[in-house]
Order: C-alpha cells, then sequence, then structure tokens
C-alpha cells in the first residue's frame, strides 16, 4: 500500500492506539493535518502550542498512556518547549510531532526554521529528526516505545515538510527488535543479593519511612505498595510527585514530605533509621540542606534510572528496576516484621501536636485558601481529579486535598511551570470523561495559559476552575515577606484586573465568584451542578496567607516552620 | 613492551590528576556527538580531551574517547547519565593505571636549516619523527603516550613560530591482570 510520509504518520498513530492529540496548525506540518480529517484520531485544536503540550501531560498523567500533541515548526515547536521540559522534570510519557522545513532547506535559516531537536536534546528523553517518508513508521512506534517504557519521558519526532510530502510504501515494525534501538534496554534483571541486602536492613530498623515518589505511580505500584505497607506497618509519606499513590486516608500515611510537607512526615524522615526510597529523588524540595538531611537514615533506594542512584544521597543498598517487582520481592524475602510501636507512638505524638493548621476562617471574607480547598473537596465526589497551576495554591492543593488513587493529582513538580493548571485539567478531563476535573488554580497561573478554555468550551470539555485570587504572585510574596523585609517588588496582580467573571463568560464559559463563607458554598455547589460548559469561580482569597509548614530555604529540616498558632512549644 | 619500559605513563602536567578513560560507542547517528557534549555540559561533567572516528568495521556506530575530570563528578555518575542517551550502545570505563594510552601529535616548526641541530636531537630522543620539510621549518609527528607528547610540546615551546595540534587520546585495556586503583 503505497501512502504519503503525512498518511504515515497518522496511521502510525493509531497503530499505536492514539485517541486523542493535541495541536495545532502550520506551513510545515500542514501535510500531516489533511490526513487527520481522515482519521479515527481526535485533533483537540488548542489556542497557544504550550495548551498543547501541558494538556497531552495532563492526559498523560490521568491515564497513564503517552500523551500526543502536533505543532509545525519554528515558532509553533519553540512554544511546546516548556512543557517538554516540564515532562522531562516529572517523568511524564509524551510524544511531540513537530513539522519541520523541508530536508533540502535545513541549515539554510529558511522560513520558520529552527533546530527543535538541537534544543530540545537536553529535555527530552530522546528525539528524531525523520530523513524519509520509509523511516516515520519506526521512529514513531519508536517514540511511543522510549516515553512510555523505562523511566518515562518525553519524545519528540522532527517531521520535515518534503518527508510528509512524498511516498512510501506501508510497513510496521514487527516487533521491539525492528526499532532499531541498540543503545535502549529498559528491562532490568533483579539484583538478588542488593534485594537480600535490603531485607538485611529492613529486619534490623527501628524507625523505617516508606518514602514514596513518583517513580510509584510511573511503575503503577500502588497495590503492591499497599499490601507492603500494611504488612510492614511501616509509615508512608508520598511527595508532591506521589500524591495518590498511597490513600491520605490510610491510617499509615503521615502526608507529603518537603519544604511544605506536613510535620510529621517531615519530621519522620528526619528522624528515621531507614529511608526506603520507591521512585523518589532526593530533590532538594525534598532533602532541605543536604548535609543535615535524615542524618541517622540508612538508604535503601529503588529506582528504574540507575543514575539516580548516588546521585545527591549515597545508597546503602541501590535496587535498580521497576517499583512494582522490588517491592514484591522484598515483600516475598521478608521473614521478620516488627510492629515499631514506639517509632509510631513517637509519629502520633506529633500529628496530635503539629496537625495541618490554618486561621480560622473570618464570615464576610475574604477567603482562607486553604478553607476553599477543603470546601471543594467536600463537596467533590471520590475520584475527582485535581490539576494545580504553581504557587501557593498548588501547595495548599497537595495539603488540604485527600488523594485517595493515583492519577487524582496532577501538577508540576520539578519544573514548577505556571500556566500548568489549567491545560493539565483540559487533558485529564479529555483522558477520562467519566470524572469530575478541578483546576485549582492561582491568579498569575491563570493568566499564563488562561486561553485554553477557549478550546475547552469548542470541544466540550467541562472541567471547573478555581481561582484563588490573592491578587498577588502569593509565592514570591511571601518569600519576599519572610525572606526580604516585607519588600514587595512586583508581585502585585490586583483582585478585580482582569475580571474573571467577564473574562470566564467571554469565552464562553460560566463565571462565578465568592467573597466570604455563603458565597463560597454557593457558588461550589452551583459549579457542580454545571456538567456541560467549563466553569471558573474567582475566589477572594487573603493574601497574606502563608504557606506553612514551611523549610525555610537552605536550611535542613529541622528548621521547619509550623504554623504560627502552633509556636512556642514546638520542639 | 611491559608496562614499565613505556616513557611518561599516567599523569602529567597537562593531564587532570583524577582522570579517567571512557571509550563509549554510539550509533552513528545525527546529533549524537551534541548529545554527548551536551550531556557534560549540562550537568557541569568536564571533558579533557575527546576523539571520535567510525568504530571497527562497522559504519554504525562510532567510538568516542573521551577523557574525563574525575574530580567535576563522580564517575559513576558520568557513566550513567551517558548510558541513559539512547544512542549509546556501550561504555566501558578505564583507569588510566590500566589504560595503553596513546595520541598523535604534529607539529609544523618555522626554524631555518641552518638552526635545526637541537630540534633533531628532540624529534630523535623522544621518538617523533619528520614527515614533511621545506627550507623554511619541518613538520614532525609523534604518535606516543599523552606524556611523550606533552614533553615534545613542552621543547617545541622554544620555538617562536610553531604550529602544534594533537589528536585527543584513545585507549585500550592492557593486556594481563587488572590493576586496582
Ligand atoms: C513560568 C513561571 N514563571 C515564574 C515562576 C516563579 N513563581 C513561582 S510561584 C509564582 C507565583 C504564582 O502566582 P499565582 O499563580 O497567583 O499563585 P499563588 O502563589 O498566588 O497561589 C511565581 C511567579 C514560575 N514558577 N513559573
Ligand atoms: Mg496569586
Amino acid at each position: 500500500m503505497e501512502l504519503t510520509g503525512a498518511q504515515a504518520l497518522i496511521k502510525s498513530l493509531e497503530q499505536e492506539g492514539v485517541e486523542t492529540v493535541f495541536g495545532l496548525p502550520g506551513g510545515a506540518i500542514l501535510p500531516v493535518y489533511d490526513p487527520l480529517i481522515d482519521s479515527t484520531i481526535r485533533h483537540i485544536l488548542v489556542r497557544h502550542e504550550q495548551g498543547a503540550g501541558h494538556m497531552a501531560e495532563g492526559y498523560a498523567l490521568a491515564t497513564g498512556r503517552a500523551g500526543v500533541a502536533i505543532v509545525t515548526s519554528g515558532p509553533g515547536a519553540t512554544n511546546i518547549v516548556t512543557p517538554i521540559a516540564n515532562a522531562h522534570m516529572d517523568s511524564t510519557p509524551l510524544v511531540v510531532i513537530t513539522g519541520q522545513v523541508p530536508t533540502g532547506s535545513i541549515g539554510s535559516d529558511a522560513f520558520q526554521e529552527c533546530d527543535i531537536t538541537g534544543i530540545t536534546s537536553g529535555i527530552t528523553k530522546h528525539n528524531f529528526l525523520v530523513k524519509s517518508a520509509a523511516e516515520l513508521p519506526r521512529a514513531i512506534a519508536a517514540a511511543f516505545h522510549l516515553a512510555t517504557t523505562g523511566r518515562p519521558g518525553p519524545v519528540l519526532v522532527d517531521v520535515p515538510k518534503d518527508v510528509s510530502q512524498s511516498k512510501m510504501e506501508w510497513w510496521w515494525p514487527s516487533g521491539i527488535e525492528d526499532l532499531d534501538l541498540p543503545g535502549y534496554h529498559p528491562d532490568v534483571e533483579l539484583d538478588d543479593d542488593a534485594v537480600a541486602a535490603a531485607i538485611a536492613l529492613i529486619e534490623v530498623a527501628q524507625r523505617p519511612v516508606l518514602y514514596v515518589g513518583g517513580g510509584t505511580l510511573k511503575s503503577r505500584a500502588s497495590k503492591e505498595l499497599l499490601a507492603f505497607a500494611e504488612r510492614t506497618n511501616m509509615p508512608v509519606v508520598t511527595t508532591l510527585m506521589a500524591r495518590g499513590a498511597f490513600p491520605d486516608s490510610h491510617p499509615q500515611h503521615l502526608g507529603m514530605p518537603g519544604m511544605h510537607g506536613f510535620y510529621t512526615a517531615v519530621t519522620a524522615m528526619q528522624k528515621s533509621d531507614l529511608l526506603i526510597s520507591l521512585g523518589a529523588r532526593f530533590d532538594d524540595r525534598v532533602t532541605g540542606r543536604l548535609d543535615g538531611f535524615a542524618p541517622d537514615a540508612k538508604i535503601i533506594h529503588v529506582d528504574i534510572d540507575r543514575a539516580e542512584f548516588n546521585k545527591v544521597r549515597r545508597a546503602d543498598v541501590a535496587l535498580h528496576g521497576q517499583v512494582a517487582a522490588i517491592i514484591s520481592a522484598l515483600d516475598a524475602g521478608l521473614k521478620k516484621t516488627s510492629k515499631y510501636e514506639s517509632w509510631w507512638r513517637q509519629l502520633r505524638d506529633w500529628q496530635a501536636s503539629y496537625p495541618l493548621a490554618y486561621d480560622e476562617p473570618v464570615a464576610d471574607g475574604p477567603l482562607r485558601p486553604q478553607a476553599v480547598v477543603e470546601a471543594i473537596a467536600q463537596r467533590a465526589e471520590p475520584g475527582t481529579i485535581v490539576a494545580a497551576g504553581v504557587g501557593q495554591h498548588q501547595m495548599w492543593a497537595a495539603q488540604h486535598w485527600r488523594y485517595e488513587e493515583p492519577g487524582t493529582w496532577i501538577n508540576s513538580g520539578g519544573a514548577g511551570t505556571m500556566g500548568f493548571g489549567v491545560p493539565a485539567a483540559i487533558g485529564a478531563k479529555v483522558g477520562r470523561p467519566d470524572r469530575t476535573v478541578w483546576a485549582i488554580d492561582g491568579d498569575g497561573c491563570f493568566q499564563m495559559t488562561a486561553q485554553e478554555l477557549v478550546t475547552a468550551r469548542s470541544e466540550g470539555i467541562p472541567i471547573k476552575v478555581a481561582i484563588l485570587n490573592n491578587a498577588y504572585l502569593g509565592m514570591v510574596r511571601q518569600w519576599q515577606e519572610m525572606f526580604y523585609d516585607e519588600r514587595y517588588s512586583e508581585v502585585y496582580l490586583s483582585p478585580d484586573l482582569p475580571d474573571y467573571v467577564k473574562w470566564a463568560e467571554a469565552m464562553g464559559c460560566v463565571g462565578l465568584r465568592a467573597t466570604n463563607l455563603d458565597e463560597m458554598k454557593r457558588v461550589i455547589d452551583e459549579a457542580n451542578s454545571i456538567n456541560d460548559v467549563p466553569v471558573v469561580i474567582d475566589f477572594r482569597t487573603d493574601a497574606t496567607e502563608k504557606v506553612f509548614p514551611m523549610v525555610p530555604s537552605g536550611e535542613t529540616n529541622d528548621a521547619i516552620m509550623v504554623h504560627p498558632s502552633q509556636r512556642g512549644g514546638a520542639s | 613492551m611491559s608496562p614499565a619500559a613505556e616513557p611518561f605513563v599516567g599523569a602529567t602536567s597537562s593531564t587532570p590528576v583524577r582522570h579517567h578513560i571512557l571509550s563509549v560507542l554510539v550509533e552513528n547517528k545525527a546529533g549524537a556527538l551534541s548529545r554527548i557534549a551536551g550531556l557534560f555540559a549540562r550537568r557541569g561533567f568536564n571533558i579533557y580531551s575527546l576523539a571520535v572516528a567510525p568504530a571497527e568495521r562497522h559504519q554504525r556506530f562510532s567510538r568516542v574517547t573521551i577523557v574525563v575530570d574525575a574530580e567535576s563528578a563522580p564517575l559513576e555518575q558520568i557513566v550513567g547519565q551517558l548510558e541513559k542517551l539512547v544512542n549509546v550502545v556501550a561504555i566501558s570505563d578505564l583507569a588510566p593505571r590500566n589504560a595503553l594510552e596513546r595520541e598523535l601529535l604534529i607539529a609544523t616548526i618555522q626554524v631555518d636549516v641552518n638552526n635545526r641541530r637541537a630540534l633533531l636531537n628532540d624529534i630523535e630522543s623522544l621518538g617523533a619523527s619528520i614527515v614533511d620539510v621545506d627550507a623554511f621549518g619541518l613538520t614532525v609527528m609523534l604518535a606516543g603516550t599523552p606524556g611523550a607528547c606533552d614533553e615534545l610540546e613542552r621543547r617545541l615551546d622554544n620555538y617562536d613560530e610553531v604550529d602544534i595540534h594533537r589528536t585527543g587520546r584513545v585507549a585500550l585495556p592492557r593486556l594481563g591482570p587488572r590493576l586496582v586503583d
């Protein structure tokens, strides 16, 4: 069967089981958009290519499948660089297809030419510049294989216009061996000696902590984790990237560790004598100042990426492989278990002394942002998906919502990309149309990518957006208040410029506003009753609210600051 | 030749004290080399020298010999990050004491016919050879240990007009039992 490169590209996506792609056409990718008309694949036309990238990420994080974006060359390609970098930091499987100028023009500074494989070489797991139509099926199959296996990540396929226009005889790679990836071996054999060494450490530990990272979700290891945690009675912490990997309602769950983590989660790690890291990477936002991090802890480091071992913290035992398989191996090999009674007494003590705290709500506003998150959560049906932007609101969403299952928390962790929330929520809703999807966004973030609500409205993707409108780049404001003598530099945004309700309405969404507790409950109920169009709520929140607990940057986790109301008796 | 008979083995003035040699087999594909160079730059690993050529009979692969400064990052990190590059097929790392290192130096020295005595002595004593010559100068080459190349370079510094090019080293493991660092 003779096809054009463009037809072969679309057919290859169909072969990979792709149902939805996010994108925006232009010159170099034009040939690819023609066969799309005849394809079963749904294309979602975004308003900015950054939106396409974050939607693909949201889709991937909600479904566990690769998200796909298609954009044109030059500015189309550079506009999607931020989501690619974001996906790289968070190991999110993406396949990004970019148009490129014809092969004969590459290197001539042709119109809308840019070296996107060069630009993205440090922020992709891999990328390809496809030189002939016949190579396209293999490039696409390899891109999906690379994006979704091993440590997942973004893969970019750059397709010159003449390649998509020329003819090829259709073929499809017969299997992985046919992908021509001699340097890629994602399957790892379990090291029995290392498993035994880990078990030996576990059997003598008195204050262990299961330090659960995003790799646990990527490895779909939640079931194994739950079984292992319950059998061993070990306390669990879930990082910002792992929220939902272990139920927040579970009594063994101490919550999130890190700069804005729960006191008990942070302190348990600090005082632990054995950290079992499950697909976590000892990020500086978790460890605080490294030389004072968990000083007495031995480390069992489980990761699919060997380069993570000893990168930040020396591992006593490194276990290379998929988190799920390794937990099962540990579970099978472990003979002696303990109840860790005195450890639990200590942990329960800390939990009782330093629960998450915030100031009492005041009846007629401004709203406490933490209370808004809790009110939405209380009124949300189980399984609701939350996507966040980046800033204070993100931390409150991570702290005050209870995540019970994988794929319900979608955020930008490693890169901290403002503007992630709205498009990621849209992508998640496309991937999981059966679920309610809330974006919990900041006013600053919202202004970066809000135009994608036009996409949501026109494509019939009814997400709900809660703007925690504190009129500030709040997280930066918090640092300036605490560490720069309250010298506020370029952080004020205004509560009503833009008018978020009118803006929402202009984009075909329902716009609501709440300035006090009564309105807050009413508009949340109203938003929950609307299921055909996107809803945006402008919650007027207190600009002076700060995120606590907080480990000041540059300090060890021992310097954790709890909420002001809890200070004085603090250890 | 036994290791002891080799002149200038090991660290010399121009080699970082804790260097390590990585012999990296990469797919001969567009961008593969820039990925390696980019990785070193991005992660703050220092490259001391780098030599690339098609590997063995296979046109499919190239051999990149990288001398890394093992002070700038733990070797384990450098190797681990390199391994993740999809185009990298195999890495062997060699501690200098287990490696047989060789490098090529060529140099043109402008020196007239009447003043070549000392230069010719140097060339001979270091085992270099003359590959080109005219009335105004000569071109010499030395294929030898990095140390021998360093020594020749040092001696050539005495001349006013010299153009020296070095290839960066290639290396293979020594035969016989491995020495432990
Ligand atoms: C693209 C981008 N630019 C700048 C920053 C730095 N930054 C981190 S949080 C923040 C403020 C976010 O403001 P807003 O969305 O209103 O959230 P808030 O902290 O007020 O809840 C800024 C500017 C960032 N993370 N990303
Ligand atoms: Mg704000």
